[in-house]
């Protein structure tokens, strides 16, 4: 018998802090049985830098800015299967926080209002850096999002029950003590 | 209590009259989600969490009377999706931040979603401007959390007698607000020690000077889920504080 | 008789109800909040014939026991409350209001206008009694019902203005002559406000059991596009239905009868609606308070552009979460011009969608507006261009 394709994995952090990653790092010695199912394809993990066609996607972080919104279509347009890993990327999370003020009152703030800035200071426009969004959204109001994985993060052990489901073609289900919404 | 019985989900329960159905459950051991309903208090009705199918038709359980022979569905796959949407509707209209929260792991709100297994909330979020009032010198109101069950108004001016807290506004624009001039909870004799300061079941009136005082992984909820604290939610029940 | 208010509830059990359920006062109100979009026969009949209102009340005090009754008068008809203050003024003057009304001694009655805010939802009866209470208008929970515990926590009526206007006439004619207009099942007449595109809009009487057609044909009515009756909340009917009659059995209407012809956007109709819930919900439960601003932020998105069937798949969700869990008929019927219209009318909505599976629930482009305007950049990164990036 044939041992079953290895599923390509691709994951990235949007507007996160990279803590689900870490968190993702905390299966610890669980790794290795994941890569025995799994390759990873665009991640932090292996540093490429774009997506390939995949059969997991996985996002952290919210959607802040013009950047965001490439790498997420991007992501959706290669990935069968879209999940939503973290807080942030659920409902925004602590960059959401933001949203309840303009950003024209932020930048301004920022770059030109608040103490302690030298003088001459500009609100950045080189046309390298992505434009931010008015407001944070969460990812599922931007593209198609096939699963969520709430929790800041969600735990190594969240994170392995999922994604062992997942794998092995089971609808994800964490119960009590692994759902979590901090 | 009397010998007479309703059918839920197959169960018998019996009830004392004057019992609401969800009284009369949660009498008998079995939970139904609720979020404005309290033992100390009369049912209120506004969350719409613990809808049931009632012979056949939706209803209320924390306010439909129970009565002898009445069949009702609560766990139902048709059900728990409608309460799910419910909470949903709830986590989209407000700012809940759990990460940032200091009821988080106490919060009837997120256990509730746990128990549900809502791991979205699905909606496109509606994040309103809601600023806070930290006036008070022991009381922090966080209106970003705040889902409108009224508790704190029925306690402040059923067992406080203060009135302290009201409504305003209708629809989506319908909010909390602080009965003084000024809007500020320091202008009103609102204390630590009232009963509209223990009831709150998500984060709206935190204690100052502390916070995340227990652990994670020692909270009220960490350990057992919303319905595993069934007994505290009985009518007879002496009910803990809401306060983490 | 049923009740003229909507729910078609029988005028004579409700009487009944009252009268043997304990209590100290009974009450008698006349729902005057005439407050559905498209209805204005109460305030014609409080305009031209406020003695046959008063004279139904008065006809309920006598049967039910009740000693004080109140109109609450919508707050929109404030012009009225001097007019009908002096017809009932000069009914005290006849004896047919206040101690031993036409010498019938024990036979005390006394009535009183109360104006509302102008809140749709004091329409409804028992947020109406909290309202005429001085609390906020909100639906209260049932049971108890208004007929053990309404007013003042009194057994009280609640009618609408034309159900105590037929009860004076049924009261003066006898039920054998009512009852000679109409169907088996819907006796007497309904008085129609009809409005929109048509000749003769106007107030209509017919008994009941007459056709849409016949209606719209009477009413001057042409190339009619849709007719919609009961409201918002009532039902949206295309051409395929205007067989239909106008009756308990068929079609319950409260009177309201507006028509659309083909001139006009169905869309652009029902979004109205949907924005008019929305603001009317009271805010007390939390599939309305939150499910009819969701439904309007839907309806939004599809008006710019960027729905998707995934947003109709959710409209249709989000429906019957609100009409099984809401609290009252606000919350339960909000969604009906919707669900009506994306059956019968669904082209309409259609049209307006990208043929996509899945559209951002806000304009990506527009949402970059702000730091454009800041870092004073136009350049392309500063700028999404959707149909690119959807390929």
């Amino acid at each position: 018998m044939n041992t079953p394709r290895k599923l390509k994995v691709a994951t990235t952090s949007l507007a996160g802090c990279f803590g689900c990653h870490m968190s993702l790092l905390d299966i610890d010695e669980r790794i290795l049985d994941l890569l025995q199912l799994v390759e990873f394809d665009r991640s932090p993990i292996t540093d490429i830098k774009h997506c390939s066609a995949c059969d997991i996607g996985i996002i952290e972080g919210g959607v802040c800015n013009a950047e965001n919104v490439h790498v997420l279509r991007e992501f959706r347009a290669n990935c069968k299967i879209l999940v939503a890993m973290g807080a942030c990327a659920v409902n925004g999370g602590l960059p959401a926080q933001r949203n309840h003020l303009q950003l024209h009152e932020i930048l301004t703030a920022v770059y030109a209002t608040e103490g302690g800035l030298a003088s001459g200071v500009q609100i950045p426009n080189d046309p390298e850096l992505p434009l931010p969004l008015n407001q944070v959204h969460p990812i599922h109001e931007v593209v198609k999002v096939d699963y969520f994985l709430p929790g800041c993060p969600p735990s190594a052990d969240a994170i392995w029950k999922f994604l062992t489901d997942l794998i092995a073609g089971r609808t994800p289900h964490l119960g009590h003590g692994l759902i979590h919404y901090d | 209590m009397s010998d007479q019985t309703f059918t839920l989900d197959d169960q018998e329960i019996p009830f004392a009259p004057g019992q609401s159905v969800m009284q009369a459950a949660l009498d008998a051991g079995v939970f139904v989600p609720h979020l404005c309903y309290h033992p100390e208090f009369r049912p209120h009705g506004s969350c719409k969490l613990c809808t049931v199918k009632i012979n056949g038709r939706p209803a209320t359980s924390c306010t439909t009377p129970a009565a002898a022979g009445l069949n009702v569905e609560s766990n139902t796959p048709e059900i728990l999706d409608k309460r799910r949407t419910l909470l949903q509707m709830l986590l989209v209209e407000g700012n809940h931040f759990c990460p940032s929260c200091e009821k988080s792991g106490h919060c009837k709100l997120q256990a509730l979603g746990y128990e549900l297994g809502v791991m979205t909330p699905h909606f496109n979020l509606i994040y309103p401007d809601r600023p806070v009032d930290a006036s008070h010198p022991d009381v922090l109101l966080d209106f970003n959390r705040c889902i409108l069950c009224e508790l704190c108004i029925r306690a402040s001016a059923e067992v406080d007698k203060k009135n302290v807290f009201s409504l305003s506004g209708r629809g989506i624009t319908k909010h909390l607000i602080v009965n003084a001039e000024s809007g500020r909870l320091a202008d009103t004799d609102f204390a630590l020690t009232d009963k509209a300061a223990q009831v709150c079941p998500v984060g709206v009136i935190l204690p100052k000077k502390q916070g995340f005082s227990i652990p994670i992984g020692r909270r009220r909820y960490d350990a057992a889920s919303m319905s595993a604290h069934v007994d505290e939610f009985k009518p007879t029940a002496k009910v803990q504080e809401e306060r983490p | 008789m049923r009740g003229r208010g909507g729910a078609g509830f029988t005028t004579g059990l409700k009487w009944e109800a009252c009268r043997n359920a304990p209590g100290k006062t009974r009450y008698v109100i006349c729902n005057a909040d005439e407050g559905e979009p498209g209805t204005f026969k109460d305030r014609v009949l409080l305009t031209r014939q406020p003695d046959l209102v008063f004279e139904g009340m008065t006809v309920a005090a006598y049967v039910t026991g009740a000693s004080k009754g109140y109109v609450y008068l919508r707050g929109e008809y404030r012009y009225l409350l001097e007019p009908l203050n002096a017809v009932l003024a000069r009914r005290r003057q006849d004896n047919l209001l206040g101690k031993g009304i036409l010498g019938r001694s024990g036979f005390d009655f006394e009535i009183e206008v109360h104006m509302g805010a102008g809140a749709y939802i004091c329409g409804e009866e028992s947020a109406l009694i909290e309202s005429l209470e001085g609390k906020r208008g909100v639906p209260r929970n049932r049971p108890p019902f208004p007929v053990t515990n309404g007013f003042l926590n009194q057994p009280t009526v609640v009618n609408n203005v034309e159900t105590l206007a037929a009860a004076a006439l049924i009261a003066a004619k006898g039920g054998d002559w009512f009852k000679s207009f109409g169907t088996a099942k819907s006796s007497g007449t309904k008085i129609l406000s009809i409005s929109g595109d048509c000749e003769r809009p106007g107030i209509y009487e017919y008994p009941f059991g007459v056709t849409v057609r016949q209606v719209l044909e009477e009413c001057g009515a042409k190339a009619t596009q849709a007719v919609q009756i009961s409201g918002p909340s009532g039902i949206c009917i295309g051409p395929d239905e205007f067989d239909r009659r106008i009756a308990f059995e068929d079609i319950p209407t409260a009177g309201s009868f507006m028509i659309f012809d083909i001139r006009r956007d169905i869309f652009e109709v029902v979004r109205n609606f949907i924005n008019f819930f929305a603001h009317e919900s009271c805010g007390f439960c939390t599939p309305c308070r939150v499910g009819t601003t969701l439904l309007k932020n839907m309806m939004e998105k599809i008006a710019a552009g960027h729905g998707t069937r995934y947003d109709l798949d959710e409209i249709y969700k989000l429906n019957r979460v609100m009409q099984s869990a809401a609290h009252c008929g606000l919350g339960h019927t909000a969604g009906n011009p919707l669900v009506h219209t994306l059956e019968k009318f669904r082209p309409a909505y259609e049209r307006r969608l990208k043929s996509l599976e899945f559209e951002p629930a806000f304009d990506l482009d527009a949402a970059l507006s702000q730091a454009r305007q800041m870092t004073r950049r136009d350049d392309s990164a500063a700028h999404f261009d959707s149909a690119q990036e959807n390929a």
